[in-house]
């Protein structure tokens, strides 16, 4: 479709069409509501808009979901953010005693962004990604939200794309809502297997007994790693990125001098990498069995360091740090930041994603006869309830209504969870 | 004589209240204590604290000589540490445990009035929990939870048959065997963070599966519920309390104590020019620094961890406000970011760090524990402790590349492997300074820079700090206590010049 390629330039046009017709107000505020349980949870909310020129205004909040569509279509943001719920109405903040002004409560989130692999990817670097590295993408998805769910309890989590080159995740329970810092922080720290600067080359040190959250992690690793690293990224395929890898076994120890050697002389008649990576593993069985503390793991080191998901851990510690929203647009690639279904997640597409440019596009294409006839129909109706319904017609006719439908299961099961939730706690109580 | 209102309360008989060497610190005082009692407590007990501190970092929280050096600085204070109480001693024992519970309680008031004082009390309290409570005997433990009324919910034998191999290969000290033999506690992993973010226990589900021996993560997480919600409480009853003007310079005295010096005063303020810079990071920055600034040049960026660290030391050896938004803005315009991208997407942090935008807190330059403890660098970071952070191998390579000799690299190395950080970092500085013993010890990057442009002799372009009482307060506060100077601490005065 190349008529939709994205023009940056184009957004002031756009994004007013966007937040008029297509943005899905009604799920936004729903979700972020959370069934109106808590007192003012949807407004002592802060959101943060990006207007042109970079221009950031923080500490934005709306009592409603007319006040939010207004404010918006009104303020058209390049980018939105969303914050913590406060204990006041953040657009107030300045208003309330100094040091009572507290986040409260906010989704434990986790954000993935692919220039922290760039050590590791031989295709593409800093902010360019491609269909080889997304992988990294979907291997971080499938780690961490098992452990998410299995490991921590949580249900409700939304996986979000970045709309460029990284995926968010907001996990909507209320006890993740309700963590405290040091609480984020050791799940973000439990996560994290990859860790130093540039100022360390090996980045992943496993001991003994391996962790099952470790095992499990592993074997997802272990899953696309062929497939990936050593078909894909080529990891072993020339002397370069060879001796990288090799480097991270040979700075650890001093290797016995022979099997150095005879490594060498195994890769200069064996070109094929998945042979040569199980020459590598061998050789690491070897030494694991006559002893050598430290290098036992080397193998699966290895794998870990590249292809374990490299987590932020600042963004998901803090209460208060900001995290662009789902449904956002991306200001550099055009493309709507647009929950990812699990049960698609191996063919989920990054290029595929909708961008701003297309479905506005997609607005204005004829409608079928089908449609005509409702819209005839329509107009002897009430004004409003008409304005409305054509709004929600409005997304569906664009390739954005997909995201939106998966976008209604998610609160879906929430809503679900809840009510499950209040009739569990009355039957307690047995009160009918 | 009466302090608060609290210890005006009728004295009760103290008979059975101190039934166990540990505390839960659950009731407050009753009794009346002199003025000189209560000063004497509160010194005594913060000077634990302090060595606790200084243990800390110097060691692993549960080696031997950990274990030793804070066993000793507990009988040398007459702390009660030892569970049985031999009869002979009876009243000695009961002495000290009046004078754990009684300085615990002066110090919550000292402690209780800012965020940062509360953090730093309530970590130096649960490092000096722990160390009592693993210290205890298995049966004293079981009647420490009992007497406090601590229970937690088992897992049944049925469970435990089908979690076995994973409850084994979560925690190192459980064996087949021994699992179905110990008792295992389920809790909310919101309890046992600690364990978690260590990935020492295993989880399911949201609960933690703790064996017995890991006890005291629950224990001690408890500990800190409890703690917190008391200092919380302390500070809003504390204007009461500071009516008292016997009470209030004292208090405040002991609040101030902890901080050190911390190098964000502003006399040196314009004393270093933009060109000066370059020569100095090569002559008299730590290694830290000079890495932050030789990677600043070279990529013409550094993220946030790594602006923070820098822009905070800058700042501390003397650049203005003016300086540094010039100093950034001059390195970041040569790479990816145009001068109208800098000024406003990184502008605002640069005045930020000067107190000019947002709360107005004047940023201090973070200390050496700062650096080795809190955020540490990921992918394309280059902040931290080059000798805490890097590669044994790389930082080996950094210092050949700096022509330090093979036995000086090995000494250095050496200090590394024993997780002396701050040792390393002041061998380092003696080695590239030429002296044998540096008289100070190292807790500051900018008291390094200092005593760097003290030794070199560059003082008059620099602010010279003058020999005043708190570099002794400085220096009792570093790694250095943990080697001999811990026994010249016995001033406590000293403790107490910063303010």
């Amino acid at each position: 479709m190349s008529s939709c390629d994205y023009d940056s330039s184009c957004l002031p046009d756009l994004l007013p069409l966007y937040y008029r017709r297509l943005f899905p107000f009604s799920q936004y505020y729903r979700w972020l509501s959370y069934g109106g349980v808590t007192k003012n949870y949807f407004q002592n909310r802060e959101f943060s808009f990006t207007l042109k020129d970079d221009i950031y205004v923080r500490y934005q909040s709306f009592s409603n979901q007319s006040e939010l569509e207004k404010e918006m279509q009104k303020m058209n943001p390049y980018k939105i953010d969303i914050g913590a719920v406060y204990s006041h109405r953040p657009s107030q903040h300045n208003t309330v005693k100094s040091g009572t002004f507290q986040a409260l409560e906010k989704e434990l989130v986790f954000d993935i962004d692919m220039t922290d692999y760039d050590d590791v990817r031989t295709c593409c670097s800093a902010a360019d990604i491609c269909s080889s590295c997304w992988t990294l993408m979907t291997i971080a998805v499938r780690i961490l939200d098992r452990a998410l769910r299995e490991d921590f309890g949580f249900q409700h989590l939304l996986w979000v794309y970045s709309g460029r080159r990284g995926i968010h995740c907001w996990v909507c329970d209320e006890a993740a809502r309700k963590l405290s810092v040091a609480g984020r922080s050791a799940v973000a720290e439990y996560l994290s297997l990859v860790k130093g600067g540039e100022e360390t080359l090996k980045k992943v040190q496993l001991s003994d007994p391996l962790h099952p959250f470790i095992r499990e992690s592993l074997a997802v690793v272990e899953h696309y790693f062929i497939q990936y690293a050593l078909m894909g990224q080529d990891i072993l395929g020339n002397s370069k990125t060879t001796d990288k890898v090799l480097n991270l076994w040979y700075s650890l120890t001093m290797l016995v001098l022979h099997v150095r050697e005879d490594l060498q002389s195994f890769f200069q008649s064996e070109k094929n990498p998945v042979k040569r990576w199980k020459k590598i593993s061998g050789l690491v069985q070897q030494q694991r069995v006559t002893s050598r503390k430290g290098c036992q793991y080397i193998d699966k080191e290895i794998m870990l360091q590249y292809c374990y998901p490299r987590l932020d851990v600042n963004v998901s510690k803090g209460v208060n740090h900001l995290l662009k929203s789902p449904f956002s647009v991306h200001p550099k690639t055009g493309r709507i930041s647009v929950p990812i279904d699990l049960e698609e997640l191996d063919k989920f597409d990054p290029f595929a994603v909708p961008t701003i440019s297309l479905i506005c596009e997609e607005l204005d294409k004829p409608r079928t006869g089908e449609e005509e006839e409702v819209v005839e129909e329509e107009k002897k109706e009430n004004e409003i309830e008409a304005a409305e319904r054509r709004k929600i017609r409005d997304y569906k006719r664009t390739s954005l209504a997909k995201y939106v439908k998966l976008f209604d299961r998610f609160l879906d099961g929430m809503a679900r969870a809840r009510k499950g939730e209040i009739l569990r706690k009355s039957d307690l109580q047995k009160e009918f | 004589m009466q302090f608060s209102r609290r210890r005006r309360l009728v004295s009760q008989p103290q008979d059975g209240l101190y039934g166990h060497c540990l505390q839960f610190y659950g009731r407050p005082p009753a009794e009346n204590i002199s003025l000189a009692e209560f000063e004497t407590f509160a010194f005594e007990r913060l000077k634990l604290l302090k060595t606790v501190e200084n243990l800390g970092v110097s060691y692993v929280k549960t080696s031997d000589q950990y274990t030793k050096k804070l066993y000793s600085e507990f009988s040398n204070l007459n702390f009660p540490h030892k569970a049985e109480a031999d009869d002979k001693k009876e009243q000695t024992e009961y002495e000290k445990r009046r004078k754990d519970h009684i300085s615990h309680f002066i110090l919550r008031l000292a402690y209780c009035q800012t965020e940062d004082l509360r953090r730093w009390f309530i970590q130096q309290e649960m490092d000096l929990f722990r160390f009592r409570f693993s210290g205890l005997t298995s049966k004293s433990k079981t009647e420490f939870l009992h007497q406090n009324n601590l229970q937690y919910d088992t897992v049944s034998m049925e469970q435990k048959k089908a979690l076995v191999d994973k409850l084994v290969s979560s925690s190192y000290a459980v064996s087949g065997a021994t699992v179905m033999e110990q008792d295992f506690y389920k809790v909310p992993f919101q309890d046992a963070l600690d364990l978690v973010r260590t990935r020492k226990v295993f989880l399911k589900g949201g609960y933690a599966y703790i064996p017995h021996q890991d006890i005291i993560a629950i224990v001690l997480n408890d500990f800190r519920t409890r703690l917190s919600k008391a200092l919380a409480l302390t500070a809003r009853s504390l204007p009461a309390v500071q009516s008292d003007e016997r009470l209030q310079p004292l208090l405040s005295h002991l609040s101030h104590a902890y901080v050190g010096q911390d190098y964000s005063i502003q006399k040196n303020v314009g004393k270093i020019s933009l060109e000066q810079i370059d020569p100095l990071s090569t002559k008299s920055f730590p290694l830290c620094m000079r890495q932050l600034h030789k990677s600043l040049r070279e990529n013409h960026h550094l993220r946030h961890g790594g602006r923070m660290q820098y822009g905070l030391f800058l700042k501390g050896i003397g650049l203005s406000l003016e300086q540094a938004l010039q100093f950034w803005r001059s390195e970041f315009i040569k790479g990816k970011v145009d001068a109208d991208k800098f000024d406003k997407a990184y502008a605002y942090s640069v005045r930020h760090m000067f107190g000019k935008e947002g709360k107005r807190t004047d940023y201090t330059p973070y200390s050496c524990m700062k650096v080795i403890l809190s955020n540490p660098p990921s992918q394309g970071d280059y902040h931290g402790c080059p000798f805490r952070h890097s590669d044994p191998e790389l930082l080996k390579q950094k210092l050949q590349s700096y022509k330090l000799s093979p036995s000086a690299i090995n000494q250095i190395l050496e200090l590394v492997k024993g997780m002396h950080y701050q040792l390393a970092c002041q061998k380092y500085f003696e080695l590239t300074h030429n002296i044998e013993d540096s008289g100070f010890s190292l807790n500051h990057p900018n008291q390094y820079f200092m005593e760097s442009q003290k030794v070199l002799g560059d003082g008059k372009d620099v602010k010279r700090e003058p020999e005043t009482p708190h570099r002794e307060a400085a220096a009792s506060k570093g790694l250095g206590a943990s080697r001999q100077n811990a026994e010249e601490m016995e001033d406590l005065d000293a403790l107490f010049q910063d303010d």
